[in-house]
């Protein structure tokens, strides 16, 4: 099966607009937000960090994470550790799609997956917005 | 001679995905599933959709032919999983406790508590939910959408995530579309954008319409774990 599926991260339509389940209720972001804290500790630690101070994630438009809701619950899950205190910077792709009739990349507006803006076409391709990932991080010795 | 001092704060490349850890775990509860030559399947929709309905039904066309593991995921209650057992599965209950979907971890403890070379095929309900249950990767071989009817045309529109990750579309409550406005032609064309040329089978739990092509795709698929 192809591997790309957890990494295309959903909800087009509100990617950017509100938290999924309602910011109080477990929801994704959460163990999202636990790896985060474990991979940054991971790589700080191995790099004898006495700090982490700064943590780079990209993350595609397409995926359904909510900065906010991140933030929310990072502030609670790296206290006490080599992160605590760390700003999280987020780095937003836009989706661009490719039509496999005509070959025209396109993006998507407001969210919506639309067909080819030139042959209104509906066999596409996703070739930019499935990112998901902690980029870098800035540590103090 | 002196080390020179690393400079402060410095960046530290990472590059990892953020959700490596589920994937691997993932991964190994595939690699438990070939072992024993059991085929997963992991069953997504909204609730209401009908899972368990569609699960119990399932099992009914299956007819005995093959042992099957249900693993039903809620946030309470074991109801799915009564039901899964009644209909002749051998059924575990995960209560998720407020999380909004199944991850590896959950499933591997689930999976620790079956004598899996007994089982030919394992059917993992997810919990009820277009959104989350899609980020997370459990390691079945297959992930099923059950899309219904009087969910609304537009679904694919609002919950692309979900149906682009999916190998296969069940859309169910098919009896419910002369009294519905549920145009089809614009349903599928919002899968064919998402996840071009996936496999649906519209179906019925109440009339039973559909069920011996799902039921076909299936037996294939188990026969070949």
């Amino acid at each position: 099966m192809v591997s790309w599926f957890p990494y295309f991260l959903q909800e087009v339509a509100h990617f950017d607009t509100r938290p999924a389940c309602g910011i109080l209720n477990s929801m994704h972001e959460l163990p999202i937000t636990e790896s985060i804290v474990e991979i940054a500790v991971r790589y700080g630690k191995e790099a004898k960090a006495k700090r982490v101070t700064d943590l780079y994630l990209i993350i595609g438009q397409l995926a359904t994470v909510v900065d906010e809701s991140i933030q929310f619950y990072w502030d609670i899950i790296s206290k006490d550790t080599i992160c605590e205190g760390a700003r999280l910077h987020f780095e937003r792709i836009p989706a661009q799609l490719l039509c496999l009739d005509c070959n025209i990349p396109y993006n998507i507006e407001r969210g919506n997956m639309t067909t080819c803006p030139q042959c209104d076409g509906i066999r596409v391709k996703v070739t930019q917005g499935e990112e998901f990932r902690l980029d870098s991080i800035n540590i103090e010795d | 001679m002196t080390t020179p001092k690393p400079q402060t704060p410095r960046n530290i490349p990472v590059v990892e995905k953020i959700l490596n850890a589920n994937e691997q775990l993932a991964n190994e509860n595939r690699q438990r599933l070939d072992q024993a030559g059991i085929f997963g399947i992991n069953i997504m929709a909204s609730p209401g959709a009908g899972k368990t309905s569609v699960i119990e039904k399932t099992l009914a066309g299956l007819g005995g032919r093959f042992k099957v593991a249900a693993i039903d995921g809620d946030v309470a209650t074991s109801i799915d999983a009564d039901r899964a057992a009644a209909a002749g599965a051998t059924a575990i209950q995960i209560n998720t406790g407020g999380e909004c979907h199944l991850d590896a971890v959950m499933l591997r403890g689930a999976l620790q508590q079956l004598d899996l070379p007994q089982f030919d095929l394992l059917l993992v309900e997810n919990v009820g939910n277009l959104i989350c249950p899609a980020n997370f990767q459990l390691g079945t071989h297959k992930n099923i959408l059950i899309a219904s009817v009087p969910e609304g045309d537009d679904k694919p529109y609002k919950y692309p995530g979900m149906y682009r990750g999916v190998d296969a579309l069940i859309i169910n409550k098919i009896d419910l579309l002369p009294y519905i406005p549920f145009n089809m032609d614009y349903f599928r064309k919002g899968v064919q954008l998402l996840n071009p040329d996936l496999v649906t089978f519209p179906v019925s739990c109440m009339t039973g319409e559909g069920f011996d092509k799902w039921i076909t795709w299936l037996m294939a698929h188990i026969q070949k774990a």
